[in-house]
């Protein structure tokens, strides 16, 4: 198997499912003729021609809105919004149109839209959002966010092959710096979650980047410590995540999300309700305060859960 | 070509009739309390929809307005599954999930709207990049109002259109009001004037003329199968009725009502039907015994299964697009592109 990057294996599942299936398009701000603006789409231009590799005007409502007319009268669009944050600017075409169409009458909206998101670069508060909680908390969109090349090149793929709306997260931080063997030809991954390590004292789950600060931060605990890698928040695991519950009974919960209705607000919620006899100790949530994400490394730093946090309160509920 | 038969002056005109009756069937439904909700009509309106509609071929997609049941009557949706769609039932388009004219039959080649305008626009003009893509002989038509122009998803459309050249009619439905709020506080430029600066004509007909509003979609449908691109068609009408039923338009001067009675597009299609000898008291007759039997096939039928109400979010299924849906015109069966397609 050859190793990529998480950037590469985004690349090759699109090019992949663009080979193979002429109904796949794709669409944005800067994606042609300059490849992206973080080069997810170079070089298909030239392979696959204008027509299905499309600057688009700088619009998101209608990357989004177009995307959905495409979708139902036979195409599969791949939408790129430059940041994730710039999806505001085309949140009603996803929640009402591409959302709701199919519980309306029927109709299905095959569309991805992918989403550069999550930040820890100086990237401010208009370029470092995780906006995935928007979309779990609207009916009718998928929510995938992989953290390991192997599994962004698999859902993505199963993303595209999927009869609807899908908001597929790809955190900026991984692109360049995660790098692991991804499969040759295609394959779909699950939308289910992963352990990324087996454990018998404590569960972290996390998805995207804290994967890996949850990862880092446990490596060396003295203890059996499990990590739940999500990979898909609509549909949420929950077998998996009440599972891994039972045989640890304590749990902490990552997010890089701002704190309030995060993913992990749900997540939660559901151990709660669902496996609150099953707990040896509190649930414990580390995640980003509500603030907007800020420029200068230090107060971002400030912000963005640490692996330093993460192994504080791995810590705590240990010895709880 | 682009003659209207004497068949399809006689359709153009029983359409109309059936939105008509329908809506004043389903007005009376309301007042009994048997629609839930409001009830939206486009009372008034009926050339605009039933026009534009009836220059489209099976293969083209629509995208219809609140007030534009004539467009899903011309594409061929039953009346008893309109009104079953209005009182919630089972049997309407949506099955109750949704209510009034939210809805599209997909097997008729229609996209149902959604409330927030004109979102439909970037929709319409996604359908039309697809054609454009595929090299198809196919056009995307969508609907909205004077208050719609005011949005975001207006300018963002029209430009998309523009720059990409697609085979897109948008028919602006001028209806004098948006909901209580008249032109003159919408806009200080006539949007037809728009188009212009987006690349593409816009042009301005009489919106209680049926024929008017075909002859000019036909020519925009042709325009855009000829590779040209889009073109804005402001049909100028007026909403005869309040923004909903609970609406008593007090905000409305009573003499611009009766100066626009004057002008209904319905008796003005009669005259003309008429003076081609046809009976049209026995066209009205037909259409209230056809209005009549769905009302009561539509009555009869049952309201939704409660315990049904969380499933459908998502497909299962891989995607079926729309289908075609059914285009009266008598010309299309003279068009080699419509006949092979």
């Amino acid at each position: 198997m050859p190793a990529m990057t998480y950037l590469e294996a985004i690349s090759d599942a699109l090019r992949e499912e663009m080979r193979t299936d002429e109904r796949v398009l794709v669409m944005g701000e800067d994606v042609g003729a300059f490849g992206g603006a973080f080069k997810v789409t170079d070089g298909f231009v030239e392979e696959f021609g204008e027509e299905r590799v499309i600057d688009t005007p700088l619009a998101e409502a209608a990357i989004v809105g177009t995307a959905v007319g495409a979708a139902v009268v036979g195409m599969r669009p791949v939408c790129e919004m430059q940041f994730a944050d710039f999806v505001a600017c085309g949140f009603d075409q996803l929640i009402n149109v591409a959302g709701k169409t199919h519980y309306r009458f029927g109709l299905a909206v095959p569309i991805v839209v992918r989403l550069p998101s999550g930040g820890g670069f100086s990237g401010g508060p208009f370029h470092s959002q995780n906006p995935e909680a928007w979309f779990m908390h609207a009916p009718g969109i998928k929510v995938l966010a992989p953290s390991t090349p192997e599994d962004a090149k698999g859902l993505l793929t199963a993303a595209i092959r999927d009869p609807n709306p899908v908001v597929f997260l790809e955190h900026k931080h991984l692109y360049r710096r995660v790098k692991g063997e991804v499969p040759e030809g295609t394959y779909e991954t699950p939308m289910t979650a992963r352990v990324a390590r087996e454990g018998t004292d404590l569960t972290v789950i996390a998805y995207g980047a804290m994967v890996h600060a949850a990862l880092e931060a446990t490596d060396d605990l003295d203890a059996g410590v499990e990590v739940l890698d999500l990979r898909s928040l609509v549909p949420l695991d929950t077998e998996a995540i009440l599972a891994s519950v039972a045989k640890t009974s304590k749990v902490l919960i990552v997010d890089e999300a701002n704190e309030t209705c995060a993913a992990g607000a749900q997540v939660a919620a559901l151990i709660a309700e669902h496996a609150f006899e099953q707990l040896d100790g509190p649930i414990r949530r580390v995640a980003s305060p509500d603030v907007p994400i800020p420029f200068s490394p230090p107060l971002e730093q400030a912000v963005l859960p640490s692996v330093d946090r993460i192994r504080d309160a791995c810590r705590d509920l240990l010895d709880y | 070509m682009g003659a209207l038969s004497r068949a399809d002056r006689v359709e153009l005109l029983r359409a109309m009739l059936l939105m008509r009756a329908i809506e004043a069937r389903a007005l009376t439904l309301y007042r009994q309390g048997r629609v839930p909700g409001s009830f939206y009509d486009g009372f008034g309106q009926e050339a605009v929809s039933v026009g534009a509609a009836f220059a489209m071929g099976p293969r083209d997609r629509l995208c219809p307005l609140h007030r534009d049941l004539g467009a899903h009557l011309v594409r061929g949706v039953e009346p008893a599954r309109i009104l079953a769609q209005y009182m919630g039932r089972a049997s309407g388009v949506t099955g109750g999930r949704d209510g009034n004219v939210h809805f599209g039959d997909p097997a008729s080649g229609v996209m149902g709207m959604v409330s927030m305008l004109p979102d439909m626009m970037c929709v319409a003009t996604g359908m039309a990049m697809a054609f454009k893509l595929r090299r198809e002989q196919r056009v995307a038509l969508t609907w909205f109002g004077d208050g719609a122009t005011s949005r975001g998803d207006f300018h963002e459309a029209m430009n998309w259109a523009g720059v990409q050249r697609l085979p897109v009619v948008f028919v602006l439905e001028n209806n004098q009001f948006a909901y209580s709020t008249p032109l003159a506080k919408q806009f200080v430029v006539d949007p037809v004037e728009r188009a212009r600066v987006y690349g593409f004509p816009g042009v301005t007909v009489d919106g209680n003329d049926v024929e008017a509003v075909f002859d000019a979609v036909r020519v925009a449908r042709e325009r855009a199968l000829a590779g040209k691109g889009p073109t804005l068609v402001e049909a100028v009408t007026m909403r005869m009725h309040g923004h909903a039923a609970h609406d008593d338009m007090r905000y409305v001067p009573p003499e611009l009502l009766a100066e626009w009675a004057q002008r209904d597009p319905i008796e003005r299609q009669e005259r003309r039907v008429a003076q081609l000898g046809v009976e049209v008291a026995e066209l009205r007759a037909e259409v209230e015994a056809e209005v009549e039997a769905a009302t009561a096939e539509a009555l009869a039928a049952p309201m939704p299964d409660a315990t049904d109400a969380a499933h459908g979010v998502f497909a299962e299924e891989e995607a079926e697009p729309l289908g075609d849906g059914r285009a009266p015109w008598s010309g299309f069966a003279a068009e080699p592109a419509e006949a092979s397609a």
